[in-house]
């Protein structure tokens, strides 16, 4: 490292703004507290390492044989001491490395170690978005949502990595390190929250057109919001309220949107995109690229493609008044 | 200054056979080709002198003029300096499609570039960066100096050599008309399937990725035979294997190293143009293939990779670190066994490019103690470099500051490197900016700012003319603090939870100010590239013509003209010391007796450089041109259609007859 980092950091965080929700630094899990520590101890070193060399280069630079000396002169005095500095040098190198190999590989020993916890998901990336089920023993409980994964707090979760495309990769940083999601692969990984929170994360292996928008957030929450949460979510969608969302729901199944989507409780069934049983319950749209707001799902169902370019979601033909009932049934999907 | 060798003086040189003197000579019991006596009817350079015999060799050495006689050459020096320029304008190019994805980048959601084009523009940033400017000016620089620097008068197989940089030319060509056409790649540097898969990558423009590699390695490996050959066989007598300079000692690890890796992406590249065009299924799981595959053979090129653009940057640091602390390398012997080291670890570290694909945890902790010991050698040559500088008396001109802003910024790079090394570690900043930060501070660092003090220092050999010295500390420092304005941030921006190759972030991510800061970097750095430009072009115009050797070097390029003559040499030289020319600054001992009339060359021996034979070199010829035109065909053609394999090896095979039809001339009868 350039300099010494750790003020350097806490100098540049005003830069980057109050938001350290997808931070490595800002760690909330065990796991990510043992990275963060390690990350320190391994910046110490080797800022140390860089400094003390950067400072013999300084000290070499000062001029010391005549000017017109013999280039190819050597005094073995100096030439025994240059090499038993070297060689000092190296070995410390070697016990430097050695070390922090030892370290790395505890480390990895404690990350990887597998706990028994409660809850298994299995997330399977797509392009680009996060389909996630919860698994259960019962399968009348088994259910499917997309782009945001409630845990418990305190608990270790274990989560099943797929793809139904090409590869992606799960990484929500302040709760552990990535893991890919390889096609014809699955890979596991733990995720534990040790505070409540949102966590935001991303896909972290180029995947395509979209991959810079394949957001997903992880809510931390307490043991009881969570069985409430996924209560919730196992039910089926409440049919629409008033007249303007049953007018929106008559619009959705009438349209092509039933082909890709699922609402439970009704006639879409489609499983090829993300499950809108709870849309409106979940806090953003478009894998975390849009805050769920009635306006927001009209601008993204009027033109997916103006917010993400590419996306596999086709552009609908509405007629103008039909967006808001269609909006507004979706945002009541809680 | 230079004369022909009297016969009391082989005795300083005792491993020197004399040549063409019809005496027996070199160890007793052995007879030597060379010392058969000369025909009488041939001109032998024992007998002209002077400029007479200057002119005469340029003559038989030289290139005819015109468009044919351009073509046709096989002078590796106008081939080289072909290659160098070549390199430094995908240089070039590649820093512009980096300019542009950082003006995207300036300020969250910008609309400045669609995602198709920044999609486009990282891939041809990466792989212009990697395969047609990192791998290149590494041989390229071999090209040019490595014959010069053994005492030799024309690289070995220089035919071979000037197909490759046709070849290279043609591909490099290739992919940047295809990025024009808006058909260029857009997956990635390194291409992964499935996403570069025929089901996810329609069209054609995964596949002119694909065949740009392989035309840039075709190229790459034939380079690097020429070097190990010119290495092994075709020193001046008396270049022991430890009067080798260790520029030349650099070349030839990293030609080894081309040799061995390079063939796992072309194996990987034809797999996956296989799958795309003739529908084979060597990476598609749901017929049995397998995507990881396709990573572990990429990544088995792809770390060696790093050391192919690095390991010339050592060769580059080496010669300007002896040069500016007049004093000869200490710990030559550590820093040779260093390089050879290096070479060999570089195949044992591919892994660390793939620790977040799930692989059994004990195995990828074995890679970190493989990545991790690489810092060994790598030491050994940073601390045996500081101890030159500290035992010398550094002379700072331009070439030097560049080898010091490499110290500072490579060290860090090599530094940060171990962080990614540890398993643990690497899950969190892997694919993140604080990678971009970290291999841009090592290959910038180890690769960009060695070679723009390796240009301003062997400038004066290439032109003839020197460059300016106050433009170039202007240069240095605007590349300095440009480079760290940029890729320091980057850093952070990483930790922060940047994923690498996103074309846009929300501003809630709160990436901005970092991104912003960053991209004033890149275009200070820029400028700098700008600045660089000026002085080479009006250098090459105005600059003060330079003596043969303006720094006051000890190596043998020195010893010859600046630039030098078709010959390189008048005479060729004998090797009595490490730095010939400073062993012998009134004259250096040179062997006579090679024809001025023919392009005869000296072939020695391995390991103790002894004058073994007189070999012709080959004369120029317009087939490796159009050989590498049919290669060319044959290449694109495929991307259209696998028949072109078929058709396009008729004309191959044409120009090959061509180039090999058995010559009656006197020049292979000997």
């Amino acid at each position: 490292m350039r300099r010494i980092a750790p003020a350097l950091l806490l100098l540049c965080l005003p830069l980057g703004g109050c938001q350290h929700w997808q931070s490595v630094l800002n760690a909330r899990g065990p796991a990510a507290s043992t990275l963060a520590h390690m990350f320190w101890i391994f910046v110490s070193v080797l800022a140390t390492v860089w400094v003390l060399t950067m400072i013999a280069l300084l000290l070499a630079l000062r001029r010391r044989r005549p000017e017109d000396a013999d280039p190819l002169a050597t005094n073995p005095t100096t030439e025994r001491r240059m090499t038993i500095t070297i060689s000092v040098a190296i070995g410390l190198t070697l016990l430097t490395v050695i070390s922090l190999t030892g370290l790395s590989y505890a480390a990895q020993k404690v990350l990887f170690a597998h706990k028994d916890g409660a809850l298994t998901l299995l997330v399977t990336g797509q392009q680009w978005w996060w389909k996630i089920t919860y698994e259960d023993s019962q399968p009348n409980r088994v259910f499917t949502t997309a782009n945001e994964i409630h845990i418990p707090v305190g608990e270790p979760v274990l989560i099943k990595l797929e793809s139904s495309d090409v590869i992606h990769s799960f990484w929500v940083p302040s709760l552990t390190g990535k893991m890919d999601a390889i096609t014809g692969r699955q890979n596991q990984i733990q995720i534990q929250a040790d505070r409540p929170g949102i966590y935001r994360g991303q896909c972290a292996e180029y995947c395509g057109l979209q991959h810079a928008h394949m957001g997903l957030i992880v809510v931390a929450e307490s043991k009881e919001d969570f069985e409430r949460w996924r209560e919730q979510q196992i039910s089926s969608a409440i049919p629409p309220g008033d007249e303007e969302r049953q007018r929106g729901m008559e619009i959705f199944m009438s349209k092509p949107c039933i082909m890709c989507h699922q609402i439970r409780g009704t006639d879409a069934g489609g499983k090829i995109a993300p499950d809108l049983t709870h849309v409106g319950s979940r806090r953003y749209i478009a894998a975390g690229t849009l805050e769920t707001t009635r306006g927001n799902i009209a601008a993204w169902i009027v033109d997916p493609h103006g917010v993400k370019p590419g996306v596999n979601m086709p552009t609908i033909q509405l007629e103008p008044d039909e967006v808001q009932p269609l909006a507004s049934y979706l945002e009541g999907l809680k | 200054m230079t004369r022909a060798l009297t016969s009391h003086e082989f005795d300083a040189v005792p491993e020197v056979t004399r040549l063409a003197t019809g005496e027996r000579g070199g160890l007793p019991g052995v007879q030597s080709e060379a010392d058969a006596p000369p025909s009488p009817d041939e001109l032998r350079d024992d007998q002209v002198d002077g400029p007479e015999l200057s002119a005469r060799l340029a003559k038989t050495w030289g290139t005819e003029k015109g468009l044919i006689g351009a073509l046709s050459t096989v002078d590796h020096k106008i081939i080289g300096r072909r290659y160098i320029i070549t390199a430094i304008i995908f240089l070039f190019l590649g820093g512009l499609s980096a300019v542009a994805m950082r003006l995207q980048l300036a300020q969250p959601e910008s609309k400045l570039i669609s995602p198709d084009l920044y999609n486009q523009l990282f891939t041809m940033h990466g792989t212009t960066m990697m395969f047609l400017f990192g791998v290149p000016i590494g041989e390229a620089f071999a090209v040019y100096l490595v014959p010069l620097m053994v005492g030799a008068r024309n690289i070995a197989f220089p035919r071979l050599n000037a197909f490759s940089y046709y070849v290279y030319l043609f591909g490099g060509i290739m992919i940047w008309v295809a990025f024009m056409l808006n058909i260029g790649p857009d997956t990635g540097w390194f291409s992964y399937v499935p996403l570069a898969g025929p089901e996810f990558s329609p069209g054609k423009r995964v596949d002119f990725w694909a065949q740009m590699i392989t035309f840039t390695e075709v190229a790459g490996i034939a380079v690097a035979i020429s070097v190990i050959v010119t290495v092994f066989k075709m020193r001046a007598p008396g270049m022991t294997l430890d009067r080798i300079p260790l520029f030349v000692w650099a070349e030839l690890v990293n030609s080894f190293v081309i040799v061995f890796a390079l063939p796992a992406v072309v194996t990987a590249s034809a797999m996956l143009i296989l799958d795309r065009l003739v529908g084979t299924h060597f990476f598609n799981p749901a017929e049995g293939g397998d995507a990881l595959l396709y990573q572990h053979l990429f990544w088995f090129f792809g770390h060696p990779e790093v050391y192919i653009i690095f390991l010339p940057a050592t060769g580059w640091v080496s010669a300007i670190v002896v040069t500016f602390a007049r004093r000869q390398a200490f710990g030559y012997i550590a820093l040779v066994l260093s390089l050879i080291a290096t070479g060999f670890l570089s195949f044992g570290l591919w892994v660390h490019h793939m620790f977040t694909t799930g692989l059994p945890q004990l195995g990828a902790s074995f890679f970190t103690a493989s990545s991790m010991l690489i810092a060994i050698p790598n030491g050994i040559q940073i601390f045996c470099w500081i101890a030159t500088l500290w035992d010398g008396r550094p002379v700072f001109r331009t070439p030097l500051l560049f080898v010091i802003g490499f110290f500072f910024i490579f060290v860090a790079g090599g530094l940060s490197g171990i962080m990614l090394a540890s398993v643990p570690l690497d899950t969190q900043v892997h694919d993140t900016f604080f990678v971009v930060a970290h291999f841009h501070y090592v290959l910038i660092g180890g690769n960009v700012f060695p070679l723009l003090g390796a240009i301003y220092y062997w400038f004066p050999k290439f032109t003839g003319r020197m460059m300016s010295e106050r433009l170039g500390k202007w240069h240095f420092w605007l590349a300095f603090i440009g480079f760290n304005v940029t890729f320091f941030p980057m850093h952070i921006t990483g930790l922060m939870g940047m994923p690498r190759r996103v074309y846009t972030y929300l501003p809630e991510m709160g990436w901005g100010n970092l991104n912003l800061i960053s991209t004033i970097g890149a275009v200070l750095f820029f400028a700098s590239f700008v600045l660089f430009l000026y002085n080479i072009i009006s250098s090459a115009r105005r600059g003060p013509v330079a003596e043969p050797n303006p720094w006051n070097a000890g190596t043998l390029e020195w010893a010859a003209a600046s630039p030098p003559l078709p010959q390189n040499f008048d005479r060729v030289p004998v090797v009595t010391n490490r730095e010939p020319l400073w062993a012998n600054r009134d004259s250096l001992p040179v062997v006579a007796g090679l024809s001025v009339e023919n392009r005869e060359q000296i072939v020695s021996t391995i390991t103790h450089g002894r004058a073994d034979l007189r070999e012709s070199s080959p004369e120029p010829s317009i087939w490796p041109f159009l050989t590498a035109v049919a290669t060319t065909i044959t290449f694109v053609g495929s991307i259209f259609t696998p028949w072109a394999v078929v058709w396009g090896s008729i004309p191959l095979a044409l120009a090959l007859m061509g180039w090999f039809w058995p010559k009656t001339s006197t020049e292979d009868e000997r």
